[in-house]
């Protein structure tokens, strides 16, 4: 017997493997929730209040039920079981339960023998309102006490004054996650009285559980399944059409489903939270964090969603990556009629790095010392408290190897471009290239990894050896971040076969994934799918007393000793885990504790070229050094980069939802802008390859990461450029041209 | 809702004159916009995508169904170059600048230049027959035209004498696929300059006063075209909205209606 060299196996870690999704969604052939249909379905449709605060008086639903094809028309005193949803905290009526609190919540449900009667049935409900005052003035809902959460973080001694001071104010809009794929829902009966669901959500078991209870069902009665998401970015974490469906579904005996269009859509999902936050920071005179001192306020909307965990991430993360032993931070997040907000990408981390990325540029400026200078020399490092909390980094955060590989980066050509398309103002022609002034910004950006404050975090997993290939059992979400090959690649490399298929499992077949959110399934779904092919090796190579798994079966010494088929002659072999994270804990009341799982560090530099005359500007380059602990798929790494740094390109000069007294005046893809392709930067990337102390391999999420920075780095290159005080985003052409 | 498509331009005509309300559909980039968001549930459709008397471009005649795909190799270079700024590659395939004059959005983009050339819309009914109408009786306001209810738009009648010296530029919060916050035409010919803007009056406008301080000035001096954007941002009548400030929109008419007289002077 020779022994060989074992090849490594084909679509492990470490490699590009191409997604299996990837195709069907690029040719059009790729399933989405929208796309779902069943024999006799229905359509559902809602009406929605016209007003951001207001008395229901008067409700009749006849005219709707009048309607030739109309099978059911719903309200509030229709929902079987609990008459409240929500994810941390149920306070929002399924339907409205009196007063409306928000513009566009929903007042009742029809279902209907098509889509177009649907609609019709629901403006035919007859509904007599009684127009309040709405609050929406979050420093008012502060006063009022009126908030979700107030947060008070304490450490060192507040005596304590720096050489140098800074003070600012900073404001963030209302962004919306717009995903490309509405909210869309297909629910089914089965005949014993409960039945499935097909629903666009980030995380079905926390859905399944607001769904039970709304439709007071045993929870082995209805089943969420997994489908396809066209976008999420935190829009999909809370309840959209999921119990109106269920509901109509009950009540009619069909399958119903409803999917909303553009307009509706902009009403129903949670957004980010806009902001206001108070700065001021003090240094000694080599530019040594003396004492930060932050109030920050996010208006939280009608409905609690996640904001108190939003609010924890921005009163956590008010200083940024840096060290300072003396930090004096309150934060609150309202309760008001504005639209309600909740998670997206960056949750509660972008709003707060505009401010304190504003305010490094600002002290770097008074103390008269290169901008990336005075972030090293501040720089967080593993062993180091942060800043908030007090918390020891453990793990890895690579703050300075992230700025000195991004430095290195080298700047594109200087010249501005000769095609007229490709400077400020692009096709409208406006600009030329003597009207042109460039521009260079940096930001960093720290987020947390995965759920704090001792929520119990985990996730489950089971890995099946069949004599056909693997399979991984899961039901976490892919939301089109690339979580399939990760399964796909972290049970390649630990059980030796390229034959792995992922298996998205419905509520009932496996347990809990958590949320798609927070940058964590890599590490946490990544982890039960790490954990659970480490168990199942271990089994089988006991069982068979082998010293190594190959594609082809157990070896010993290198030589074959069970086939595939051997190992599975009793039937597959499986082992099924329950991964969690290292424990959190929950804060004092001086906001100290060990709050978070780990964290992940990021750093931008955007080259932009600016008409000051006419305010306008096109973001030429945006490059980023990104720490990813262990790169398991680069590809699409990168992806995430891009995207997230396309994400935080339209918040820095265009993306805002406009809200006057509570209702939103541009819910339209005309007036809410995303950039286009003629919008988006090039992007240089470097990875930093530092391993983490827990997650698969050593690797960190990042899908927030590269949305959290960029959005400052760009103001900041747009604020070198024009020399103007830059305070709000999206910064707008009047806000470059004003004083 | 009955729908027909007209073979024809007396297929459409014999329609409008029967039921005057029957909306036009032509690519539809308007209506069918209209109709999703519930504004508008027309009780009869007329497609007029197929009548060959709206199609093709002449010299002196645009008809209303040629489409800013087509519009964008125009002779007019300043029409073109509007062209180029409508929507997204499938829109300007569909959309038709009859359809950008029916709608009369004060944003539309193919207004100015209409504007500045001084041409007129060619309207067609059966009682009527043909009307011509030029362009500052055609716009009346804010998606308000003259046009009758049984009239169809027929085509733009483009004077002889448009300057070939045009420019046109457009500011937007975006680079490409936006709404025009403001937008400006500027073509210099033997009588003078012409300066036309939109999205900053209720319809498209000429900067009248400023063509007569350009048109009256010896040299167009750095002073000059310094007084010649302070008159022009004084001039327009522009709100605030969602989209952009009276205030920026006053400052960008300047700045475009200079920049424009810079890249058309000799």
């Amino acid at each position: 017997m020779t022994s060989t060299v074992v090849p490594r196996v084909r679509g492990g870690i470490g490699t590009s493997v191409r997604r299996p999704d990837g195709e069907p969604k690029v040719s059009g052939n790729f399933a989405y929730a929208s796309d779902l249909t069943a024999p006799d379905m229905l359509w559902g449709a809602t009406r929605r209040s016209p007003y951001a605060r207001a008395r229901l008086v008067r409700i009749d639903v006849g005219p709707a039920r009048a309607i030739d094809g109309v099978h059911a028309v719903l309200t509030q005193a229709d929902v079987p079981g609990k008459p409240l949803f929500g994810q941390e905290e149920q306070d929002q009526p399924v339907l409205c339960d009196g007063e409306a609190r928000f513009w566009g919540e929903p007042v009742a449900i029809v279902a209907a023998d098509d889509e177009e009667t649907a609609r019709l049935a629901a403006e035919a409900i007859i509904v007599e309102w009684e127009e309040l005052d709405p609050l929406v003035d979050p420093e008012q809902a502060v006063a009022d006490g009126s908030v979700y959460r107030e947060m008070r973080v304490r450490r060192g001694d507040e005596s304590v004054s720096g050489n140098v001071v800074v003070e600012g104010y900073y404001e963030t809009a209302t962004q919306d996650q717009a995903p490309l794929g509405p909210e869309a829902g297909l629910a089914i009966p089965d005949d014993a009285g409960g039945m499935d669901l097909y629903v666009t959500s980030q995380w079905i078991h926390i859905d399944h559980k607001q769904i039970v209870d709304c439709m007071a069902m045993e929870p082995d009665q209805i089943r969420c399944h997994p489908v396809g998401i066209g976008g999420a970015f935190g829009a999909r974490e809370d309840i959209s059409v999921h119990i109106h469906v269920a509901m109509l579904a009950a009540v009619t005996g069909r399958p119903v489903k409803m999917v909303y269009d553009r307009s509706e859509s902009f009403v129903g999902h949670v957004k980010r939270h806009p902001s206001k936050g108070w700065y001021r920071h003090e240094a000694d005179a080599e530019g040594n964090l003396v004492k930060v001192t932050a109030r920050l306020i996010l208006d939280g909307g009608s409905y609690a969603h996640t904001s108190r965990a939003v609010l924890a991430n921005g009163a956590y993360f008010t200083v940024g990556p840096y060290r300072c032993d003396n930090i004096v931070v309150d934060a609150a997040v309202t309760r008001t009629n504005n639209p309600p907000a909740g998670a997206m990408r960056g949750f509660g981390a972008v709003q707060t790095c505009f401010g304190y990325e504003m305010q490094m540029d600002r002290l770097a400026a008074a103390l008269d010392m290169d901008p990336l200078e005075l972030r090293r020399r501040n720089a967080l490092a593993p062993g180091d408290p942060m800043a908030t909390s007090g918390q020891i980094i453990e793990g890895s955060l690579p703050t300075v190897a992230v700025i000195d590989a991004l430095e290195a980066i080298p700047l594109p050509p200087e010249d501005v471009d000769d095609d007229p398309l490709l400077r400020p103002g692009g096709t409208g022609l406006t600009t030329s290239k003597a009207d042109v002034v460039r521009g260079v910004g940096f930001a960093v950006g720290l987020k947390n990894l995965a759920f704090s404050e001792a929520f119990d975090d985990y996730t489950e997993a089971r890995v099946v050896m069949t004599s056909a290939g693997v399979e991984v059992h899961t039901a976490a979400i892919e939301v089109g971040q690339g979580l399939v090959t990760v399964c796909q690649q972290i049970a390649r490399t630990i059980l030796g076969t390229e034959r792995v298929a992922v298996i998205w499992d419905d509520t009932s077949r496996i347990g809990s994934a958590g949320s798609t959110s927070a940058s964590r399934q890599t590490q946490m779904t990544g982890g039960a799918v790490h954990a659970a092919s480490e168990a199942l090796r271990t089994k089988i190579l006991q069982t068979h007393d082998g010293d190594e798994l190959r594609a082809d079966g157990v070896y010993r010494s290198g030589g074959l000793i069970a086939t595939v088929d051997e190992i599975c002659a009793d039937g597959p072999v499986e082992e099924h885990v329950r991964f969690r994270h290292p424990p959190t804990t929950t804060a004092d009341e001086n906001g100290q504790g060990d709050v978070h799982a780990g964290f992940v560090v990021a750093a931008h530099r955007a080259v932009v070229d600016v008409d000051p005359e006419l305010g306008l500007v096109r973001v030429v380059q945006v490059d980023t050094a990104q720490d990813v602990g262990k790169a398991l798929n680069p590809q699409a790494i990168t992806g995430q980069l891009e995207g997230g740094i396309m994400m935080g390109t339209g918040f820095a000069v265009m993306e805002q939802l406009v809200i006057r007294n509570g209702v939103i005046v541009n819910p339209t893809f005309t007036d809410y802008l995303v950039p286009t392709f003629m919008d988006a930067p090039d992007v240089e990337t470097r990875i930093i390859e530092e391993g983490d102390h827990w997650g698969p391999f050593g690797a960190k999420g990042i899908g927030e990461s590269p949305t959290i920075s960029s959005t400052p780095a760009i103001v900041a290159a747009i604020r070198n450029a024009t020399g103007k005080d830059l305070t709000k985003v999206p910064v707008l052409p009047e806000h470059i041209i004003g004083d | 809702m009955e729908f027909v498509a007209a073979r024809d331009l007396d297929d459409a005509l014999d329609v409008k004159a029967d039921e005057p309300d029957a909306a036009l559909l032509a690519g539809g980039t308007d209506l069918m916009v209209d109709v999703n968001l519930a504004h508008h549930r027309p009780a009869s459709v007329v497609s007029i995508r197929r009548v060959r008397e709206l199609a093709g471009v002449d010299e002196h005649r645009i008809g209303a169904g040629v489409t800013w795909e087509q519009l964008e190799g125009s002779p007019h270079r300043a029409l073109a170059q509007a062209a180029r700024t409508v929507g997204s590659p499938q829109i300007r395939s569909v959309g038709t600048i009859g359809g950008n004059i029916g709608t009369a959005s004060p944003a539309g983009d193919g207004l100015p230049w209409i504007a500045a050339a001084d041409a007129s819309i060619v309207v067609a009914s059966r009682k009527r027959g043909e009307r011509v109408v030029p362009w500052n009786e055609f716009f009346v306001g804010v998606k308000e035209t003259s046009l009758e209810p049984d009239e169809v738009i027929i085509a733009v009648q483009v004077p002889g004498d448009v300057p070939e010296s045009q420019e046109f530029a457009k500011v937007g919060v975006r680079n490409a696929m936006v709404i025009s916050t403001v937008s400006c035409v500027v073509m210099r010919g033997d009588d003078g300059y012409r300066i036309a803007l939109g999205s900053v009056a209720p319809t498209p406008i000429r900067a009248t006063q400023a063509e007569a301080l350009l048109n009256s000035a010896r040299d167009i001096t750095e002073p000059l075209l310094d007084e010649l954007a302070d008159v022009v941002s004084r001039e327009v009548r522009p709100i605030t909205d969602h989209r952009s400030t009276e205030a920026y929109r006053r400052h960008a008419s300047g700045v475009l209606a200079r920049r424009l007289v810079e890249r058309t002077r000799p």
